[in-house]
This record gives C-alpha cells, structure tokens and sequence, in this order.
C-alpha cells in the first residue's frame, strides 16, 4: 500500500497550499525548525557527552537528566510540530526524496535508543549516575544517539537538493528507494 | 575596497572546486549544522544555568570550564566550515544584506562570548549580582540568536 494518495489529497489542502505559497511563513517555520537543533539536539549532545565521560564528569548523570530532560522535550516539540508543518507544506515531493525517507528511520532508531535507555539501565542511574565511566549500554546509548541525530541533521539538510528527485529521473534502485514512477510506466 | 576581496576570492582556485562540486557546498552545509547543534548546546548550558534554570547545583564556574572546550571547537568548526561556503558563493554575498547582518552578529556574539560572558562566568559568584547573570545571559542568547537566524535567512534571500 502507498502512502502518495494520501500525500497527494494533502497537497491539495488549502492550508498546505497556502504555507507553500506563503512568502514568509515557510521560511519561518524552516528557521525555527532549524534552530530549534541548538536547544534540542544541543543539549542532548550535552547529555550522550556526559553519558560517554567527556564532559560535565562531576555531574551526575542524574542531575543531567533532571535539569536538561525538560529542555530536550520542550525542543523536541517544537521540532516535531515545525517538522509536521514543512512536510504538510510540500508533502509529495518529501514523501518521494530519499533523504526524507532515511531521516525518518534514523528519527525511529534514535527514538527507540532513548526509549530502550529510560526504560532500561536509566531506571537505576542512582546507582551509576556519578561515575564517570557509566555502564556500557548506557554508553552504547549516548554513542548511538550522537550518531542517529547526526544522521537525522544530514539526511533533513539534504532533503532540499534534488538530485534523486523523481523528475530527475533517478536509477532503478533510487527507483525503488523513492518509489518514483518509472519512466516508462503509464502513468 | 572590500568588493575587490570579494572578486579575488571569485576568482581562486578553492572557488571553483567547490561552487563546480555537485556535493561539496552540501557536505560542508552539513557539518556546518552539526556544529551548530554543538555550539547551541554549549552555549545554551552556561546561559541556562546563568538564568538558575540549568544545572543548578553546580557552581557557575563549574558549569563554564565544562562548556568552554565545545564552545570553542564548534566555534572553530563553524568559522571552517563557514569560510568554506563563503569562499563557494562571495559574490552573491557581496549584495546579501543577511550576510552583512550575520556577520556583524557573529563578530559581537564571539566577542561578547569571549570577554565579559567569560569574565563574570570565571568570577566568584558572591561577587557577582544575580541581575548581572541574567542580563549577560540574554545578551548572549539574542546575540546568538540573530546570527542563526540571518544566517539561515542567506539562503532564503537572493
């Protein structure tokens, strides 16, 4: 089952086209979606440091996660509510690039990393939460979320250039990666 | 005349590589937004913990000496990679008016950050005034901000 139905009647929204349209409101929306990164994907880096022993090592991991975890969520929110704009605001085109596609799993992996860390060796951090060198998941846990959200910051920054776009007329596998039309398919 | 530096810079060799390169002016983007989630982070611990709604049982010094070493290597990071793009497309810069913006942030920002942030963030916190945290915080923040944000606006304008 394909999803471009779906992405082409909400194209055709009238508030999707109008945010397309829009001079300055796109615009906007991208800017604060782009540096809403420094609050949340900063302090997460911040935290995933702390988690590897490079940074803030007389902090405890428990501290950090109190005083900074709000901070994470409240950008976070905002990532996922500007991030949901600028995909109703172009939503075939996101749908159909590569790069959109490989943000979105590496957004569920990185999701799923700090879910497996909360619910899992997180739950005791009073135990390990001031060593400096902590329990190998939970450091597993700050390398892959390091790693995820920078696939996630490449992958989102490159969903602005065109060069698997489908009237680009990409290869077969790109063909198949971003479920574009072949060219010789009817239509 | 600053016009003649940005014809020169049009005219090197590093210009041509990259402004030709399908991928290059990308990658360098890229990594010019991982340092900015970076800097974002160490800029927003200090200033946080300056507004008591960071990491609040650590001391104000503490907090600093932590965050300086990211500040200053993403800080470098950006100004590479930075460099980088401008030497890609100078003389659309030439006539961009958020450059201009951008710029005259940045050279603020960084000296802010680097001289009186630095200053009252090393001082004996019984010496400082509780106000003194707050303002330093928010300049630094607005300061921060409009470079991002003009930043940002390069590529929307032109």
């Amino acid at each position: 089952m394909s999803l471009l139905p779906f992405c082409e009647w909400l194209a055709s929204t009238k508030y999707s086209v109008a945010l397309h349209e829009s001079l300055y409101m796109y615009p906007v929306v991208e800017s604060v979606h782009v540096l809403t990164l420094c609050l949340f994907v900063g302090m997460s880096v911040m935290l995933d440091l702390r988690l590897l022993g490079i940074t803030l090592r007389r902090v405890s991991v428990q501290e950090v996660t109190d005083r900074l975890l709000p901070w994470m969520v409240a950008g976070f929110i905002v990532m996922f509510v500007t991030g949901i704009l600028l995909f109703y605001a172009i939503p075939v085109r996101s749908y159909q690039n590569v790069f959109f596609r490989l943000k979105l799993i590496a957004l569920v992996l990185a999701g799923l990393n700090a879910w497996i860390f909360h619910v899992g060796i997180h739950q005791n951090v009073h135990q390990w939460g001031a060593d400096v060198r902590t329990p190998p998941r939970a450091r597993f846990a700050g390398a892959a979320s390091l790693f995820l959200w920078a696939l996630v910051i490449v992958c989102g920054r490159m969903i602005a250039y065109n060069w698997f776009d489908c009237d680009m007329h990409p290869g077969p596998v790109m063909q198949v990666l971003t479920g574009c039309p072949g060219k010789d398919l009817p239509k | 005349m600053v016009s003649d530096f940005f014809l020169w810079v049009d005219a090197t060799r590093a210009h041509q590589v990259i402004s030709s390169s399908t991928w290059m002016f990308a990658v360098i983007e890229s990594i010019h937004l991982l340092a900015l989630s970076v800097i974002g982070g160490a800029v927003l611990m200090l200033d946080l913990r300056f507004l008591g709604v960071g990491l609040r049982r650590q001391s104000i010094p503490d907090v600093a000496r932590d965050a300086q070493p990211w500040l200053v290597s993403s800080w470098v990071v950006m100004i590479v990679t930075g460099i980088a793009l401008f030497v890609s497309e100078p003389t659309k810069l030439y006539y961009s008016a958020p450059f201009w913006w951008k710029m005259t942030f940045l050279l603020l920002a960084t000296l802010f950050a680097f001289t009186v942030r630095r200053k009252v963030a090393q001082a004996d916190e019984a010496h400082v005034r509780p106000l003194t945290y707050k303002l330093v915080a928010l300049v630094s923040l607005a300061l921060w901000f409009c470079v991002g944000a003009s930043g940002r606006w390069i590529g929307f304008s032109g």
